[in-house]
C-alpha cells in the first residue's frame, strides 16, 4: 500500500484545472502514523461525548495503547520502506519522511504505548475521570511527529505548539491541587514566551534567506556565502532559544522543576519524554541538516549551553531531597548528554543522541510511574525519606526503580551506559574533548543521587527503627487522616487504599460489604505484611513498567539493534 | 530603499492619504494615553489602528489591513474593552504617580533606543534571501490571491495542521474550565466518590481494626483480578450501589 502511493509520485502535483491552481499532492501512506492518532484522539473525544455511561479510564487507556500501537506499526513499515527505496517528501516538500523521522516516530509511538498504562492507575487513584489526559498525550505525540517529519520552519512552529499546548494542560490536570494548576500557568506563560522568541527567529531567518522549507535555507546556504549575516545569526540564535526552553536546556530551564514537580507524576514523565523526543528531533535536523554551513557560528554556543545543562543539572540535582525535584534536575542533565551529539555534529553525534532520546524517553516515563505509586494519593510526599526501605515493602517496584535509576546513571547492563557512551565517544571524535570530560564529571556527580536513591531502598538501617514501635505506630496511624502514609514502616505497612481502587475491589460483593468498605475507605486500611505490595499497583502499571525494564535492559545487554537503527536513521537523512 | 527615494516615488494623491492617516493615527495614540476614561482611551486606540490599515492599503497590502481591522479592532480592542468593564470603568487610576519607580526614564530611554534601531535598520542594507521584500512580489495577481494560493499550495500542510491546534485549544480549555464538582461527568459513579472520601475521619477502635482487615482481605481478592476485569467489576459495583 506503501509502496504503491510512494510510485505513484514522491513529489507528484496535479493540476486542478478549475482553479488555476496546482494543489500538492498528499501522500497520505506517508502521514499515516501522524493520522492515526489525530483521528483516533477525535474518536476518542467523540466516543467520550456520545457514550451514555461515562467511560472506565481503563477503557480509554486501552484505545490509546491501541492507537500508538497502531501508529508504531505503521511507522516500522514506513522505516521498511524508507530503507528499500530512500526517503519520501510530500505535500510541497513540507513533510520529510525519512530515516531520522522515523526513528523519532517510533521514538513516539513507543512512548505513547507506556505512557497510558502507567497513568491509568494513579488517573483512578486521583479520580481523574474522563478521555482528557489520553486526548491531550495523543495530540501531543501527533504534535512531536510533525516536529520530527518537518522539513519547513512554520511547520516546525506548528508542530512544537500542538506539542507544548496539551503538556501545559496536562500540568494542570489535577483541579485538586494547587500545585499543579500553579505549574500549568507557569509552563504557559513561560512557553508561550519561548514560543514567540521561536517565531521570531523563524522571522529572521526567512527574512535572511528566503525561505522557510528547511531544504531550500540550506541549498540557499550551500549556494551563498552570506558575507553581512546578521539576521540569520540572529534567527539562529533565536530559534536555539526557543529550542533549549523546550528541552529544558540550561540557562532556559527554570521553569522545569517546578513544573516537573508541580504537575500530576505521570503527566511528568511524559512531558519529560515527550518534550526532548519532539524538541530533539526539530533541534538536530533545523541545526544539523539545514545549517551545517553556519557550524562554525553555533557550535561553540551549543558548546557552553551543553556545558551549563551537563553541570547545573547534575550539581543542583544533588542538593535536592523532593524525588521529583531531583528527577527534573536529572531531566535537565540528560538534556546536556543529547546536546553533546548536537555539538559534535557528526553523523555519529546525531546517532547518539538518537539512542539517547529513546532510551531516556522510557526510563523517564518508568521512573515516574514508580514516582506517582510511591508519593500515595493527594502527591504531597515525594521526599527522599520515603524510599527507605522500599526494597523490602516491594521488591518488584523497588528493583524496578532501581534498573532505571541505574540506566540514568550509566551503569553497564543497561541503555543508559551505551547511550552514554555514544555521545560522550562522539564528542571525543568531534574533538571536543573538555566537553566530553565536563560530561563524564557530570555522569559521576549525577551516579551519586541516583545510587542515593537506590541505596535507600535496599538499606535495612531505617526500616528497622519503626519495626519495633509498630504497635505505637498502627494506633498512632489508625487516627490520622486518610491520605497520610507514615514513611518506611516494616512491622505494619499502612497504605491509605486510593478510594476508587478500594471500591473496585469490593465492587462484585453484596451491597452491604460495599458500603462497609466504604466506611472504612475513609479511614486508613492497613495490609499484613506478608509480603503483599501494600502501594495500590494494577497489573496496568506493572506492565508498563515492565515494558520500560524490558526494553532498558535488553537494549543494554544486547544493544545492536537499537544502535543500527539509529545509526542508519542518520544515513538516511 | 532610503527614505527620501519613497517620498519621492509617492503621487499627490498617495501622499494625501498619508498625511491623514498619519494624523489619524498619532491623534488616536494621544488620545489612548491622554484620556482620563479608560473606555475612551480604547475607544482611541481602535483609530490609531484604523488609521495604520489605511497606511497598509497605501502599501498595497490589502490582507494586512482587513487583518488589522478584523483582528486588532474587531478582536483585541473588543478583549480590552472586557477587561476594563470586569474590572469596573469608574474605577479612578491615579496615572501620574509612577508604579514602578524610575518607570518614565527607562520608557524613554528604551523608546530613544528602539527609535535609533529603527533609524539604523532602515538606513543599512542586509545581505538577505534571494526574495525582495521591499518591492512588489513577483507574478501577476493581487496580494491576497497570492496569499491564498501559497495557504493551499507551499503552506498546505501547516494549514490543515491548524485544525488540530484549534481542537487543541478547545479540548485544552475545557479541561482547564471544568471546575472539578459541578456536575463533570465522571469515570465513577457519584455515590462511589461520596463514599470514599479522601479527607475522611480516621477509623480508630477495635471495631475498624476489624473492618481495615476486612476491607485488606477485599483488596487482596481485588488486586488478584486483572485490570480489565476489576474496571469491569467497578461498573458493575456501581450499578448494584445505585
Amino acid at each position: 500500500m506503501i509502496g504503491s502511493a510512494h510510485l505513484a509520485g514522491v513529489v507528484g502535483a496535479r493540476l486542478v484545472a478549475a482553479s488555476g491552481i496546482t494543489i500538492p499532492h498528499i501522500d497520505y501512506t506517508a502521514i499515516l502514523p501522524e493520522l492515526i492518532l489525530l483521528g483516533g484522539m477525535l474518536l476518542l473525544l467523540a466516543a467520550a461525548a456520545l457514550s451514555p455511561r461515562p467511560l472506565p479510564t481503563e477503557a480509554y487507556a486501552t484505545a490509546t495503547v491501541g492507537l500508538a500501537t497502531a501508529s508504531l506499526v505503521t511507522s516500522l513499515v514506513l522505516w521498511r520502506d524508507v530503507t528499500d527505496r530512500g526517503p519520501l517528501t510530500t505535500v510541497a516538500h513540507s513533510i520529510d519522511v525519512d530515516g531520522f523521522a522515523l526513528f523519532f516516530l517510533v521514538t513516539i509511538s513507543c512512548i505513547l504505548v507506556v505512557a497510558p498504562m502507567l497513568g491509568a492507575g494513579y488517573l483512578r487513584r486521583e479520580r481523574i475521570s474522563g478521555p482528557e489526559y489520553y486526548v491531550l498525550a495523543l495530540i501531543s505525540g501527533s504534535g512531536a511527529m510533525f516536529m520530527a517529519s518537518a522539513n519547513d520552519l512554520v511547520l516546525v512552529f506548528l508542530g512544537l505548539e500542538i506539542l507544548s499546548i496539551p503538556l501545559y494542560v496536562l500540568a494542570g490536570l489535577d483541579h485538586r491541587r494547587e500545585a499543579s494548576g500553579e505549574a500549568a500557568m507557569k509552563y504557559f506563560v513561560l512557553g508561550a514566551f519561548s514560543s514567540a522568541i521561536f517565531v521570531y527567529g523563524i522571522a529572521l531567518t526567512y527574512g535572511a534567506t528566503g525561505s522557510t522549507n528547511l531544504a531550500e535555507i540550506g541549498a540557499f546556504l550551500a549556494r551563498n556565502v552570506v558575507t553581512s549575516d546578521g539576521v540569520l545569526i540572529g534567527g539562529l540564535g533565536l530559534l536555539l532559544v526557543g529550542f533549549a526552553f523546550k528541552v529544558a536546556a540550561v540557562p532556559f530551564h527554570m521553569w522545569t522543576p517546578d513544573v516537573y514537580q508541580g504537575a500530576p507524576t505521570p503527566a511528568t514523565g511524559f512531558m519529560a519524554a515527550m518534550a526532548k523526543a519532539g524538541g530533539f528531533a526539530a533541534l538536530l535536523r533545523v541545526f544539523v541538516s539545514t545549517f551545517p554551513s553556519l557550524r562554525s557560528s553555533w557550535q561553540p554556543v551549543v558548546f557552553v549551553l551543553a556545558a551549563l545543562t551537563l553541570l547545573v543539572g547534575a550539581v543542583v540535582a544533588v542538593v535536592q531531597s523532593d524525588v521529583k525535584r531531583m528527577l527534573s534536575y536529572s531531566s535537565i542533565n540528560h538534556a546536556g548528554f543529547v546536546l553533546l551529539g548536537l555539538q559534535a555534529a557528526t553523523a555519529r553525534g546525531v546517532a547518539g543522541s538518537l539512542y539517547y532520546v529513546f532510551t531516556y524517553g522510557l526510563v523517564v516515563l518508568g521512573s515516574f510511574a514508580v514516582v506517582s505509586l510511591v508519593g500515595g494519593s493527594g502527591e504531597d510526599r515525594h521526599d527522599l525519606a520515603r524510599f527507605r526501605g522500599l526494597g523490602r515493602r516491594q521488591p518488584v517496584i523497588a528493583t524496578a526503580f532501581a534498573v532505571l535509576l541505574l540506566a540514568q546513571a550509566g551503569a553497564p547492563f543497561t541503555t543508559g551506559f551505551f547511550a552514554k557512551l555514544y555521545v560522550v565517544e562522539a564528542a571525543a571524535a568531534a574533538h571536543s574533548y573538555l566537553l566530553a570530560a565536563i560530561a563524564m564529571g557530570s555522569a559521576a556527580i549525577a551516579a551519586f543521587f541516583y545510587l542515593r536513591v537506590v541505596f535507600l531502598m535496599f538499606s535495612d538501617a531505617g526500616a528497622a527503627a519503626p519495626a519495633g514501635e509498630g504497635a505505637t505506630a498502627r494506633a498512632v496511624e489508625a487516627a490520622r487522616p486518610a491520605g497520610i502514609e507514615p514513611a518506611g514502616a516494616a512491622g505494619g505497612s499502612w497504605v491509605p487504599e486510593p478510594s476508587g481502587a478500594v471500591a473496585t475491589m469490593v465492587a462484585p460483593v453484596t451491597r452491604s460489604a460495599a458500603a462497609d468498605a466504604r466506611s472504612v475507605s475513609s479511614g486508613v486500611v492497613a495490609l499484613d505484611v506478608s509480603g503483599e505490595p501494600p502501594v495500590a499497583t494494577s497489573p496496568w502499571i506493572l506492565a508498563g513498567l515492565g515494558i520500560c525494564v524490558a526494553v532498558t535492559v535488553v537494549f543494554g545487554v544486547w544493544p545492536q539493534p537499537l544502535v543500527e537503527f539509529a545509526h542508519q536513521a542518520t544515513l538516511l537523512f | 530603499m532610503s527614505a527620501p527615494a519613497v517620498l519621492a516615488a509617492a503621487t499627490i494623491p498617495d501622499a494625501v492619504t498619508f498625511a491623514l492617516a498619519a494624523v489619524i493615527c498619532v491623534v488616536g495614540a494621544l488620545g489612548v494615553v491622554l484620556m482620563r476614561n479608560p473606555v475612551h482611551s480604547a475607544l482611541a486606540l481602535v483609530m490609531t489602528l484604523f488609521g495604520v490599515a489605511v497606511l497598509f492599503v497605501e502599501q498595497d497590502a490589502q490582507f494586512l489591513a482587513a487583518v488589522q481591522v478584523i483582528v486588532y479592532t474587531g478582536a483585541i480592542v473588543v478583549l480590552f474593552l472586557f477587561v476594563i468593564m470586569l474590572l469596573g470603568v469608574d474605577r479612578r487610576e491615579r496615572v501620574l504617580a509612577d508604579t514602578f519607580r524610575g518607570q518614565r526614564v527607562v520608557a524613554l530611554v528604551l523608546g530613544l533606543m528602539v527609535l535609533a534601531e529603527v533609524v539604523l535598520l532602515a538606513r543599512t542594507r542586509w545581505t538577505t534571501g534571494a526574495h525582495s521584500v521591499a518591492g512588489p512580489l513577483d507574478g501577476p495577481g493581487s496580494n491576497v490571491a497570492k496569499l491564498g494560493r501559497s495557504i493551499f499550495t507551499t503552506y498546505l500542510i501547516p494549514f490543515e495542521v491548524t485544525s488540530a491546534l484549534l481542537v487543541v485549544a478547545v479540548v485544552g480549555a475545557v479541561v482547564l474550565a471544568r471546575r472539578p464538582g459541578l456536575g463533570e461527568p465522571s469515570g465513577e459513579a457519584p455515590d462511589e466518590a461520596d463514599g470514599a472520601s479522601p479527607v475522611g475521619p480516621g477509623a480508630s477502635g477495635p471495631g475498624a481494626e476489624a473492618a481495615d482487615a476486612e476491607a485488606a482481605d477485599a483488596a487482596g481478592a481485588g488486586t488478584a483480578e486483572s485490570t480489565a476485569g476489576a474496571g469491569a467489576a467497578a461498573g458493575a459495583g456501581a450499578a448494584v450501589t445505585r
